[in-house]
């Protein structure tokens, strides 16, 4: 078997006007980060108040946060994506709407940051979720008897624990979240796979540039995995789950 | 209410149901007088915990009124925050704070709910884990203390609020037997230190000895209210008789 694989295309000049093919990939490299990490900030943020919403004594509350998730991930992400870019606008008061559409910065990264956070916060709110319901009925019970008030409660004692249990199934949502930023692909974001694909054409190396892209986007949720595990580490309690190894 | 200034917790016709159907606590009247010590006890199942329970709306009821010290609980005008930072509860399964050490866990409360200063609230800490014998062990986390040693932890927090009343939901039942004596010693000094206590319990050792009354509980019912040398030796029900049966002889029924 001849592949004849020319690694040598990475240091061409591309005829985008971009610089080297290699440029071309760390650029796209580049906006995947930011929009996966955007997104994943949006993510958490949104999915931690929908998956305490969801617990909460106060039935309308918590059917608004089971309604939300139940809509989310019923949806193709593709889907989404196209909803926020050509649905939302439409539904804002005209003024804004027009400014989404043909004066807001980065219109592709802001649409693609938004799709992929609230995407992933209803995932978020159904870690969160389970893990405050993983919590033993009394921890609750003993922060009330002690006179805290329900914020307090969460806060203090309930989502200190939560968290701590539900990083490991976070860390794979935080790994999605890079690994499902090249759905922005559709929309046109210069992410990396879009990149990648520029390059298929440009340069006719398939192989190459899949093999490029594949390992950035290894390298990337690798060092996604270890941040979580030191995370998991630092804040692992004595005696408590995994705290044994 | 014209309850006498002394009372520290009464009930005036109390119900509770659980559901439509299930009627678990019965017209329950009860006083609890300041510095008393009140033990309940009954079968399982007859709403020994869910009386005490409704002390802190932990359980709410359906009908009656429940007084701790002239504020009515079950008032929707009352600020139940407040009112159970003066109510210390004591768990079955003793719900330390696992994330914390034993230190912050007691300390955590006075903090956060009462707003004093954390320097102050180390003080008493350290001098309540001395008098339950834990000094040592301020800087552990719950998962590496015993259940006993836990659960006089659990009380140094509930104590840490300085209330007015401590409640105890069967604190030794969740414990190996030989811890019980342990938390049960802590007990004994508080009663002996004034503390108004209740307390559900099994351990008829505790109630003989410490209590100055017994609340038998049945079926949703108080079913005898005595001291507890008249209750021992001279129960007047035939349920509490069997129940005493049961419990101090297991084997011979």
């Amino acid at each position: 078997m001849d592949l004849n694989l020319d690694w040598g295309v990475l240091l061409q000049e591309s005829p985008t006007g971009d610089g080297p093919y290699w440029q071309l990939l760390w650029t796209g490299a580049k906006w995947t980060v930011a929009t996966a990490l955007t997104g994943w900030a949006l993510a958490l943020l949104v999915g931690s108040i929908v998956g305490v919403m969801r617990t909460l004594p106060y039935k309308p509350l918590a059917w608004l946060g089971d309604a939300y998730v139940e809509v989310v991930r019923n949806i193709p992400l593709l889907v989404q994506l196209f909803f926020w870019f050509f649905v939302w606008p439409e539904l804002l008061p005209r003024e804004i709407g027009l400014w989404y559409k043909q004066d807001m910065p980065y219109p592709e990264f802001i649409t693609a940051a938004l799709a992929l956070g609230w995407f992933t916060a209803a995932r978020v709110a159904e870690q969160v979720k389970s893990g405050i319901l993983s919590l033993p009925r009394g921890q609750k019970n003993a922060a009330l008897a002690l006179g805290f008030t329900l914020p307090q409660t969460y806060r203090l004692v309930v989502l200190p624990q939560a968290f701590r249990i539900v990083i490991p199934p976070l860390t794979s949502e935080f790994m999605n979240i890079f690994k499902n930023s090249a759905a922005a692909l559709a929309i046109g974001l210069t992410e990396l796979t879009f990149q990648m694909k520029q390059m298929v054409e440009y340069s006719n190396e398939v192989i190459v540039s899949i093999a490029a892209v594949t390992t950035i986007y290894m390298v990337m949720a690798f060092a996604v995995n270890r941040g979580m595990a030191w995370l998991e580490r630092k804040s692992r309690i004595p005696g408590m789950i995994g705290g044994g190894r | 209410m014209n309850a006498d200034a002394s009372t520290m917790i009464r009930f005036v016709n109390v119900n509770k149901w659980y559901g439509r159907d299930h009627h678990v606590l019965k017209n329950i009247n009860l006083e609890v007088r300041q510095g008393e010590v009140v033990v309940v006890c009954g079968p399982s199942g007859s709403g020994k915990s869910t009386l005490i329970r409704t002390i802190n709306q932990l359980e709410p009821i359906n009908d009656g009124e429940i007084w701790v010290d002239s504020v009515r609980v079950n008032d929707p005008r009352t600020d139940i925050n407040t009112l159970r930072a003066e109510v210390g509860f004591v768990f079955q399964h003793f719900n330390l704070y696992p994330h914390l050490t034993v230190l912050d866990n007691i300390t955590l409360a006075p903090i956060q709910v009462k707003k004093i200063t954390r320097d102050l609230a180390e003080r008493t800490a350290l001098e309540l884990l001395e008098r339950v014998g834990l000094a040592h062990k301020k800087d552990a986390y719950p998962a590496n203390l015993s259940g006993g040693q836990q659960q006089r932890v659990a009380i140094a927090r509930g104590l840490a609020m300085n209330p007015q009343v401590m409640l105890f939901d069967e604190p030794t039942s969740a414990l190996d037997p030989e811890m019980i004596g342990e938390v049960l010693a802590v007990m004994k000094q508080l009663a002996e230190s004034g503390m108004t206590m209740m307390v559900v319990t099994h351990e008829m050792g505790f109630a003989r000895e410490v209590a100055d009354r017994v609340v038998f509980l049945d079926q949703g019912e108080i079913v005898e209210d005595a001291r507890p040398e008249e209750f021992f030796t001279n129960p007047r029900s035939e349920r509490a008789r069997q129940f005493l049966r049961q419990i101090l002889a297991p084997l011979h029924q």
